[in-house]
């Protein structure tokens, strides 16, 4: 077996163990840390798959940004006790019935469907391409979601913070 | 080398998870935390897709699913922030005041 099939399935049982564990533990705390390994597998397959660019975005992003914002978040609302997993889960017959039929139909999806594709071409670096296209064809959906992210910092800021500027009895009333 | 097959029962696989995780856990937090694996699962295809094409255009996709998983991510922390506010829970079957 050659050495990128190994690490296939190396960072793939690393990604879908890291994923289970995250799912399936009573503890906060160990979903977001799995949620981490999770991540760092998924950005090890986009190097297996020639962009190099998007894994370091994956790594910046995920890793470095949301996990932290997910921490804060877990850090800023936690109760404090433990509480075991028949308590921390509902529906679970519909649920499993519900993922295993969306299973069977992605699995018969890609199994029945004749992939027209070639050997992944060797890439040195993606950056030049893909900045080349960001700027030039796609230049209207960079600059919408450069927006959308704007519209997203100040949405959160007004939702999080609360409202001083009101007099007291108004800010009372709508934080009570 | 590794077919295109094994790239999309990966994706497939993380997918499930993270709509079983969706539909089962009560804490909003680890359901916001599903939603980023299930679009790191799309992601995961999407590249796949690309490599296995020849064609870099898949990558442009990818870059603006991460934008706006990021976007996704704030607010849904703000959200569940104003929540823990007003309920003292991030319980979401406690979240009923809309429901009938």
């Amino acid at each position: 077996m050659e050495l990128t099939a190994i690490l296939f399935y190396l960072f793939s049982i690393l990604t879908v163990g890291a994923a289970a564990v995250m799912v399936f533990s009573r503890n906060i705390v160990h979903s977001a840390f799995a949620l981490m390994f999770a991540l760092v597998g998924v950005a090890s397959l986009y190097v297996l798959l020639y962009a190099d660019f998007l894994a370091a975005t994956q790594l910046l992003v995920y890793v470095g940004g949301i996990l932290i914002l997910i921490l804060f978040g877990v850090m800023l609302t936690t109760q404090g006790h433990n509480l075991n997993f028949k308590s921390v889960s509902v529906n679970l017959i519909p649920a499993s019935i519900l993922s295993v039929t969306a299973a069977g139909l992605l699995i018969f999806a890609f199994t029945t469907t004749a992939w027209a594709f070639i050997e992944p071409v060797e890439r040195s670096e993606t950056v030049y391409e893909l900045g080349m296209l960001l700027m030039g064809d796609y230049i209207l959906p960079f600059i919408i979601v450069g927006v959308l992210l704007l519209i997203a910092i100040i949405g959160a800021i007004l939702m999080s913070t609360r409202l001083a500027t009101t007099s007291d009895t108004t800010s009372s009333d709508l934080t009570e | 080398m590794i077919g295109i097959d094994w790239y999309l029962a990966l994706s497939a696989v993380l997918f499930i998870i993270g709509v079983i995780g969706v539909l089962i856990r009560r804490n909003a937090i680890v359901i916001l935390m599903c939603v980023e694996l299930m679009l790191n699962s799309v992601n995961i295809s999407l590249i796949a897709f690309a490599s296995h094409h020849g064609d870099i255009t898949g990558q442009v996709l990818v870059f603006f699913v991460l934008a706006v998983a990021a976007a996704e991510a704030v607010i849904g922390l703000a959200i569940i922030l104003a929540i823990f506010r007003n309920n003292l829970s991030i319980d979401i079957t406690k979240v009923n005041l809309l429901r009938w």
